[in-house]
């Protein structure tokens, strides 16, 4: 595209000051990182318009203004400022702008529109560049979390010797079920449990596919020589898991994982007493 | 005061979404914990259908009202294969899945009213609803 003459440079360059004090006095908060990032892209869009066209903003000249924006945009986006805001910021570049254009020339009426519609489009395309260098840098945080939650590790515990505890959280029909529900099993095989509880205290919705994977772990147990017992079934889950016609058949459920613990003890010849107060009871553990 | 979403249903998350916000419609009718949770679990068997077997669609959610009585109604669509026999797919147990095959039955178990509407190649809609 063949370059359009234009007076913007060297309008930016005579009055820089004065549209900076106007531009930042148009911006609803002020603050030293936005004072800052605006004289920085003052500057960098009368380089640009110094050596390059205002037609895009594309090329090499304008690289420095595109950073300027970039860097203003993305640490704005991690602050939590909308997209809309960031790119508010830089339309609100124009009112002043053209205030100063409508100064300069106010004899030549012709000048006005044209470099109106030169600043328009830069401008425009400027914040085009903001948006989208905001939406980026907020799909990434929300990628960066999402991948977070995946690795959200559920450890599987030892309570005793040979009780094993699973404390699962959250949404159980994601990919990380199956990831969880193996790790379940492998420690199984490493520590020889005979006793693991399932706690779903902390998994708000229990519906077929949730039940269905909490029956295929308790059954690949059960082939591995472990019992399971499924703990945190509230009241809400046991009438929804009853009207769902989900029929937990023979697996031990309780109410609370101290209930599934107990039941775990028993079943392993053990049971907790109350020390006899005569003697005192027994002494305290020593501390590790 | 009658108001209602429509929310995209694509992928497994979509149904994750879809879960938490029948959960605040249901709290914000003033629902028990028990009725929440029975409407939030037949609106997530019904939002998992719509993405495995309808291929995607969508979940309306709305407040609904009769006699007096609030309630939720959720309306799920999509433009999939549809059920060519519904009386076999509303059977305990029958899945054309891998499932337990207890997910619309059991949605229709957790309803006060169900409505499903489906023949081959002309996709399927199913409407839920619960009152207070």
């Amino acid at each position: 595209m063949a370059q359009t003459s234009t007076v913007i440079p060297e309008a930016l360059l005579k009055h820089e000051a004065s549209l900076l004090s106007d531009w930042v006095a148009k911006q609803g908060k002020t603050g030293p990182e936005l004072h800052k990032a605006a004289r920085e892209f003052l500057g960098a869009f009368r380089e640009g318009a110094q050596s390059g066209s205002l037609d895009s903003i594309d090329g090499a000249a304008w690289e420095h203004a595109r950073e300027v924006l970039t860097d203003f945009s993305i640490e704005q986006s991690r602050q939590g400022v909308s997209a809309v805001e960031v790119a508010t910021f830089i339309l609100s570049l124009k009112e002043p702008l053209f205030a100063l254009l409508q100064r300069l020339y106010s004899q030549q009426p012709e000048i006005v529109a044209r470099e109106v519609w030169n600043a328009t489009r830069a401008i425009d395309q400027f914040a085009l560049h903001t948006t989208s260098v905001a939406l980026k840098t907020r799909e990434e945080l929300i990628a960066r979390q999402q991948s977070e939650m995946l690795e959200l590790s559920t450890p599987v515990v030892k309570l005793w010797d040979g009780v094993l505890a699973l404390p699962l959280i959250g949404t159980l029909d994601s990919e990380r079920t199956q990831v969880v529900m193996e790790n379940l099993l492998e420690e199984i095989v490493r520590s020889g449990a005979g006793v693991a509880i399932i706690d779903i205290t902390g998994v708000p919705t229990v519906d077929t596919l949730v039940a269905q994977h909490l029956l295929k772990t308790v059954a690949a147990a059960r082939l591995m020589g472990a019992e399971c017992i499924i703990s945190g079934i509230r009241p809400q889950i046991a009438a929804t898991i009853v009207h769902l016609g989900v029929d937990l058949g023979d697996v031990t459920t309780k109410a609370t994982l101290a209930d599934a613990f107990r039941i775990a003890l028993y079943r392993n010849g053990l049971q907790v007493t109350a020390r006899a107060a005569r003697n005192g009871g027994a002494p305290e553990p020593a501390r590790g | 005061m009658a108001w209602s979403e429509t929310l995209p249903l694509r992928s497994s998350e979509d149904v994750v979404t879809v879960r938490q916000r029948v959960r605040m419609a249901a709290d914000r009718e003033g629902f028990r914990l028990v009725d929440q949770t029975k409407i939030v679990t037949a609106a997530s068997e019904i939002a998992r259908n719509t993405v495995i077997y309808g291929g995607g669609g969508s979940a309306t959610i709305e407040g609904v009202e009769k006699n007096g009585r609030r309630g939720v109604r959720i309306t799920f669509e999509d433009n999939g294969p549809g059920i060519a026999d519904i009386e076999l797919a509303m059977k305990d147990g029958w899945t054309s899945g891998a499932g337990l095959g207890l997910g619309l039955s059991g949605a229709k178990r957790l309803s006060n009213e169900f409505e499903i509407v489906s023949a081959p190649g002309k996709g399927t809609r199913v409407t839920l609803t619960r009152w207070r």
